[in-house]
């Protein structure tokens, strides 16, 4: 059951990523590129993301837990530590580079331009190399 | 050049928005595709794993459903610059694995709880997205 509807979920969000762009890399560089031929679109894809999710969170969150499961996995840290300062950098720099972030990228999958078949085992094995660090304390995010 | 498509970025970015708010609701957890790739790589401890697997194939399968809907193809434009693009992978996937999220997880899901450590994380990924464009088009690359 919960594998059914993440998938259905997970079909939402590509196919928002998809309608709004965000999946195309070539947006996302031109989104991010103020001092050329500057397209803001991806800044509406931020903001009815956000619209969205602040508001359904809030009615959401007043429940004891989730329908399907038995709590809500939520991050409790509030700390801005070493790790979230440099992890952040490098993930944007990445971004920066390829155009993609990790969802687009997977909905790229499909698609299988050589770029993103080179990106996707690349971020995975980022991924696992991350996790490999002593004293890694990864979070759900 | 791509065209300005402020509608279509706010609508599908409701529809982000509503993925996560579901999830949420239904699985109680965070739509943040990072960590939902992490929860793909062993040790499976748990059964989070299946969960991630079926978020994944649903994102993988978007693509398809979009064009089979309006019989477009889906415009991408991806690099083919190879050890740019391996580059950026690794670089994607350890900060935010490091970071403790992306895009999703701290731009669209943190700022919606009011998280601090998101805000900041945000702050810090697209001020150094946007230099590193700025360096790659206009300081070397011309």
């Amino acid at each position: 059951m919960l594998f059914l509807v993440n998938l259905l979920l997970g079909l939402l969000f590509g196919v928002g990523l998809v309608v709004s762009s965000m999946s195309n890399p070539a947006k996302v560089l031109n989104f991010l590129d103020v001092f050329g031929n500057w397209d803001p679109s991806l800044a509406f894809v931020m903001a009815g993301a956000v619209l969205v999710a602040f508001t359904g969170y809030r009615l959401v969150l007043k429940r004891d837990r989730p329908v399907l499961a038995g709590t809500f996995h939520l991050p409790t840290r509030t700390d801005i530590d070493r790790r979230l300062v440099a992890g952040a950098a490098i993930f944007g720099i990445g971004w920066g580079l390829g155009g993609f972030c990790p969802g687009p990228a997977l909905t790229a999958l499909g698609l299988a331009t050589p770029g993103v078949l080179v990106f996707l085992p690349a971020m995975f094995a980022g991924i696992w190399a991350a996790r490999s660090l002593p004293d890694a304390r990864l979070r759900e995010a | 050049m791509t065209e300005f498509t402020p509608l279509a970025s706010f609508i599908g970015g409701t529809l982000i928005g509503l993925s996560a708010v579901l999830l949420m609701a239904l699985d109680g957890r965070i739509a943040g595709i990072s960590g939902i790739a992490a929860r793909l790589l062993p040790p499976y401890g748990d059964r989070s794993a299946l969960s991630a697997f079926g978020f994944v194939a649903g994102l993988v399968l978007a693509p398809f459903a979009v064009m089979a809907a309006t019989g477009q193809p889906v415009a991408q434009t991806v690099s083919s610059n190879l050890p740019l693009m391996a580059a950026a992978g690794f670089a994607v996937g350890f900060g935010a694995a490091l970071g403790g999220g992306c895009t999703s997880g701290h731009a669209v899901c943190g700022l919606s709880r009011l998280s601090k450590r998101s805000f900041a994380a945000t702050a810090i990924f697209m001020a150094a997205a946007f230099a590193t464009v700025f360096i790659v088009r206009h300081a070397i690359g011309g």
